[in-house]
């Protein structure tokens, strides 16, 4: 029966694509990727807020969805602690300063399809005791931060990764309030910070953190002096703040977790825009250590970007693909490992929150999807997991990071509507507890 | 006996000081585009968004004046206000398609393209210029 509601929905996804003519067919390991465009005046769509009214994202058949909580400030990214709290990274970082002409145009025009709530630079607690997917505690855990985005815990630890800085304070589970001062891990790179979300993951030992720092501009056009440090990964250590680049050429690399029971660091990318309403797709991907991903040179392997100059032959073919593209412009922000709590269709894979896109007529992204694994490794279309946030031209909510509650619930944080929504199965599976708990990140 | 004379009447002299702006903006574009595409310096390419942007700013009041002059005064096109008004339409046309262009990320916020329309952009400023500061003629019987 599942398997066939699996098919079903497989096939009208299918159908959908061919039927349009306008959804994207760039998903997987080796996507198709049009010619460059370059027009005078990019393809621009802007869906402005409207609220949800009676409305609940649609999830699929089996599951069910509540808001976990409402009248959030900007909440981001998310982690779930081992007693069920959820801590949430509410914030907005500091617009990089307007460079050009273009820059004040572009920044009226992108406004139009935000929130005009204030970041809350804080962290929120939030506690669902009687598991009706509603919380009944909502507190403010952390406040008075600077654009808060990645958090992650470790052995009594909770580290937030600030637009500028890694701090780490000492907490304990079910505490609902932290008044000890943090502690400076280390400084993180924050001039100009036009992709300011500093994304966080634990290594499992909890030994290693992982910040993903985005590049300074869309395409080096704030000069290449400004992207040194950007557009990587950084490995730091946890007890020392000592650093080094992990992997670069990862343009914006806005999430990143650990696979469970591999040890491998995955994490999503936004890629560069106005080549065209099909280029460049965003990404999952694994991270390789020391790994080279091409920008600014080049995308998804050696395909050259001729807008970074001077160009750089030998970083072109020392560039390698990703994993698994999610399609252009989708603004993947959100990534998590499923579990088999969340039951056999979505057990095992990777759950992405997508942002949706600006630099498309048609829009995409706007919705959290599913990337099923098998062996350890993506593979198919993304199925659909949470849609409804689009309504016609207008977005009621805007997907960011995406976290899982072990006891089998997908969060999904939205920076629009300002809520934290929560989809489970409609009935409990038996309890497949993981030997440890995923990573946050 | 009436003697007719023929004079060039001189430009109003704010009138003149706004002309004096794309003449200078539109010119330093076409040297900070060359700058760029030497350098590769991005320093360069914001020079020229900025010099066309204020270029058109200040292009867009002349051609506002132009226009109002040309109801205002519907005769006397002889002696260049014609060419004039010509050359302020396509300073400010070719002026807005740079822009665009422009504004484009990185190496394509220029490349031949760029220059080519800061050229054509730059001479018409030029030739804006040289028909408006020459003055236009006027008659007037002693």
């Amino acid at each position: 029966m599942a398997r066939h509601r699996f098919a079903a929905l497989l096939l009208a996804g299918t159908l959908a694509a061919c039927g349009s003519g306008k959804e994207q067919s760039q998903y997987g390991p080796d996507p198709r990727l049009p010619g460059q465009q370059a027009s005078l005046l990019p393809d621009m769509s802007i869906a402005k807020p409207t609220g949800w009214g009676n409305a609940l994202p649609k999830v699929p058949a089996g599951y069910t969805i509540t808001p976990l909580a409402t009248g959030l400030k900007i909440p981001r990214q998310m982690i779930v602690m081992p007693n069920g709290d959820v801590l949430v990274a509410e914030g907005t970082g500091a617009s990089a300063p307007p460079l050009r002409p273009k820059d004040l145009i572009a920044g009226m025009i992108k406004a139009r399809g935000k929130s005009d709530v204030k970041g809350g630079n804080r962290i929120s607690l939030l506690r669902d005791a009687d598991g009706d997917g509603r919380a009944e505690l909502k507190t403010v855990l952390l406040s008075g931060l600077d654009a808060p985005y990645g958090l992650a815990f470790v052995n009594g630890a909770l580290f937030v990764a600030n637009q500028g800085e890694l701090l780490r304070y000492p907490y304990l589970v079910g505490q609902t309030r932290i008044t000890a001062p943090g502690t400076k891990v280390t400084d993180l790179p924050s001039q100009i910070n036009h992709h300011w979300t500093k994304a966080l993951a634990a290594s499992p030992d909890g030994a290693k953190l992982y910040v993903g720092i985005g590049s300074n501009s869309n395409i080096t056009e704030r000069g290449m002096a400004a992207e040194v440090d950007r557009a990587m990964v950084w490995e730091i250590d946890a007890a020392t703040g000592a650093h080094r680049p992990f992997a670069t050429g990862l343009r914006n690399p806005t999430a990143l977790t650990f696979q469970p029971g591999t040890g491998q660091l995955w994490t999503t990318v936004n890629e560069r825009d106005e080549l065209g309403p099909d280029l460049v797709p965003d990404y999952v991907t694994s991270v390789r250590e020391g790994a080279f991903y091409g920008w600014p040179y080049s995308y998804w392997g050696q395909h050259v970007d001729p807008r970074a100059q001077p160009q750089d032959p030998k970083k072109v073919a020392a560039a390698i693909a990703p994993d698994y593209a999610l399609g252009s412009h989708v603004a993947a922000l959100g990534l998590a490992f499923s579990s088999p709590a969340m039951g056999p269709q979505f057990g095992d894979g990777l759950f992405v929150g997508m942002h949706g896109s600006w630099n498309r007529k048609v829009f995409s992204g706007y919705k959290v999807v599913f990337v099923r694994f098998v062996g350890g490794k993506p593979t198919g279309q993304p199925i659909d997991f949470v849609t409804g946030f689009l309504d016609g031209d207008k977005a009621r909510g805007r997907p960011v990071g995406v976290a899982l509650d072990p006891r089998g619930a997908l969060l999904v944080a939205d920076d629009l509507s300002n809520t934290v929504w929560r989809i489970a199965p409609a009935t409990p599976l038996a309890p497949a507890a993981p030997a440890t708990p995923p990573p946050a990140g | 006996m009436a003697t007719m004379i023929t004079y060039r009447e001189a430009l109003n002299p704010l009138h003149a000081i706004l002309l004096a702006f794309p003449v200078a903006l539109f010119t330093g574009n076409v040297v900070s585009d060359w700058a760029y595409l030497a350098t590769a310096q991005i320093q360069w390419s914001n020079f020229s968004a900025w010099l066309n942007a204020f270029g058109l700013v200040f292009g867009g009041v002349l051609l506002a004046w132009a226009l109002v002059s040309a109801v205002l005064r519907p005769r006397g096109w002889r002696g260049g206000r014609g060419l004039h008004l010509g050359a302020l339409v396509v300073m400010w046309v070719f002026g807005f398609l740079n822009a665009l262009l422009h504004g484009r990320d990185a190496w394509y916020s220029v490349t031949a393209s760029g220059m080519i329309l800061s050229l054509i952009t730059a001479l018409a400023a030029l030739a804006a210029g040289w028909t408006g500061f020459r003055g236009y003629p006027r008659k007037e019987t002693l």
